[in-house]
């Protein structure tokens, strides 16, 4: 679509398994009687070290897709395999974390303490590493407020928390569920910011859902555009901006054309 | 009295504010109970007027001031009656709530216990508390027993209730994150569902404060001849209205403090806000 050379880090293909693959995926809700199909026939690959962005109208399945990706919704057909294992297998060994809509921080615990909780529960491997939660603090920029609790701080702060508590267990794949949808734009903006510089320091794989094709577009390596009724996979394409990517990029003539391109396909949804 | 003492909304505690009480804040507060204090005394005021003015007699409606050399002369009486009272009204409090949190937890995780036991709970809530005083003289005799029994039972519905509530109200996203976690249902319960309860189990635990010492007495209203309960009804009987007046006084005190030190623990282990929204 835009002839820019892509600098992202990003192995060349062939070298690494995807981190992701999945399989004519079917996922129904409900009995017989009221049978609701949230996603049909489903495939799809999401290489290794990759951004990808989920986007699509509500309704379409984006999250169901995540959340099937981390085992906290039953398949009804097809395959998941999740750096070439089943979701549980990956789930039970912590190779990926999860970032809510929600911060979802235990309000009894401090910011540190939120931080610490996956390494207190679950089955852990005795010789699993973690990240310094107190480094991890400081990275997402809360030096200094590791004993504040989460009423305390504030609705970006929370999710920089939340964020860091996902960063702890060292994932190879981070899902994040609309993490910043409940934000002002000006915290939203710093939080994609700082989301893609530690994507491209740590390596991570980040599987991103959003509702926002903005969102999508200035944060995606990847766009999985899904139509919904029942959801599908409308398109994966490559977005051809360069990396790093800093926000004033989002007020570029590419930008806007691969927005307004995006939005003429989400129509036709 | 309300089975749900607490909704949703109104969880929030109010938080120790951190830092030493200073001087200024301390005449504060003073300054925000004024109002509440000019009116006690203006009732108790108003009460010695009446009883000069339309000279009522001391047996019908003791003056403040006969109340109060009430509490001179029967100093002691009063003192080994309340004893037994704060005895029955604590064993109470702690074995009811004791039994009403263990039955919420199973009840939690059981919905077939939930269906089988929550009716007979209801039903054992709706008989008057005054008519199972006898029964249970009967059951297990006139010692202390039947009354710690309904200091207790009359503790346990409104924890059992408010309990259940807490345990349940740890929201879907907590539980996916634990999901996501791979974390045990033990560290599920003692992370996440237990310290959500705390909340509403406090806000139960202060009703019950209150209601064990009522409990207590009730039941001492039964064939006893000891604690405060046997006392107001022996006043009664004599005519001794002042000695009658004092001991409801100490009653009331009673069930106040219980009250606080409910309220001061809270404080201690409550040191947290439930986020309305996230």
């Amino acid at each position: 679509m835009l002839d820019v050379v892509d600098t992202s880090p990003v192995p060349p293909d062939g070298e690494t398994k995807p981190a992701v693959t999945v399989r004519n995926l079917h996922i129904r809700f409900g009995d017989k009687a009221s049978e609701f199909t949230a996603l049909k026939d489903v495939s799809v690959e999401i290489p290794a070290g990759s951004l990808v962005t989920m986007l699509g109208p509500s309704g379409c399945g984006k999250s169901t897709l995540l959340r099937a990706v981390a085992d906290l919704v039953h398949i009804s057909d097809g395959s998941i395999a999740v750096l070439g294992q089943q979701p549980r297998k990956a789930r039970e060994g912590r190779d990926f974390a999860f970032v809510f809509q929600e911060a979802t921080l235990l309000p009894w615990r401090n910011a540190i303490d939120n931080v610490r909780l996956p390494m207190e529960v679950g089955k852990r491997d005795p010789g699993a590493t973690y990240a310094d939660p107190e480094q991890l603090l400081a990275m997402v920029g809360l030096k200094g407020r590791e004993k504040a609790m989460p009423h305390e701080l504030s609705g970006g702060q929370r999710q920089r928390v939340a964020i860091a508590r996902a960063l702890v267990t060292r994932p190879r794949i981070l899902l994040m569920d609309e993490p910043f949808g409940a934000l002002d734009e000006i915290t939203r903006d710093k939080l994609n910011e700082e989301l893609l510089r530690l994507w491209q320091e740590t390596g991570t794989t980040v599987l991103f859902v959003t509702h926002s094709i903005p969102e999508a577009v200035f944060l995606g390596q990847y766009v999985l555009m899904l139509a919904s009724h029942p959801g599908r996979v409308k398109e994966f394409m490559k977005i051809d901006l360069p990396h790093p990517r800093s926000l004033t990029m989002r007020d570029t003539v590419e930008f806007i054309r691969i927005t307004a391109h995006m939005r003429g396909l989400l129509e036709e949804c | 009295m309300s089975d749900t003492i607490q909704s949703a909304e109104s969880k929030v505690p109010t938080i120790p504010t951190k830092g030493v009480v200073s001087g200024e804040r301390l005449f504060g507060h003073f300054l925000d109970s004024l109002p509440a204090v000019l009116a006690i005394a203006g009732c108790i005021l108003l009460w010695q007027l009446i009883v000069w003015g339309f000279s009522v007699p001391t047996f019908m409606a003791p003056s403040p001031i006969a109340v109060l050399y009430a509490f001179r002369e029967n100093a002691a009486i009063l003192w080994s009656n309340l004893l037994p009272t704060l005895m029955e009204a604590t064993l109470g409090f702690i074995l009811g709530n004791l039994i009403a949190v263990l039955l919420a937890v199973w009840f939690v995780y059981s919905p077939m216990a939930e269906k089988a036991f929550y009716p007979i709970a209801v039903i054992i809530k709706s008989i008057p508390i005054i008519a199972l005083a006898p029964i249970l003289v009967l059951l297990v005799g006139n010692g202390f027993a039947p009354k710690i029994i309904i200091a207790g039972l009359i503790c346990f519905f409104p924890t059992l209730v408010n309990m259940v509530q807490g345990l349940k109200s740890a929201s879907p996203a907590m539980l996916d994150l634990m999901r996501v976690l791979s974390a045990s249902n033990a560290e599920i319960f003692w992370k996440v569902r237990l310290p959500a309860s705390l909340p509403f189990l406090f806000a139960a635990l202060k009703i019950a404060a209150t209601s064990s010492v009522m409990g207590a007495i009730v039941a001492e209203w039964i064939g006893s001849s000891y604690g405060l309960g046997a006392l107001i009804i022996e006043a009664t009987y004599n005519f001794r209205s002042p000695l009658l007046y004092a001991t409801v006084v100490i009653a009331a005190a009673l069930a106040v403090v219980l009250f606080f030190t409910v309220s001061v623990v809270e404080k201690k282990v409550i040191r947290w806000k439930p986020m309305a929204s996230d």
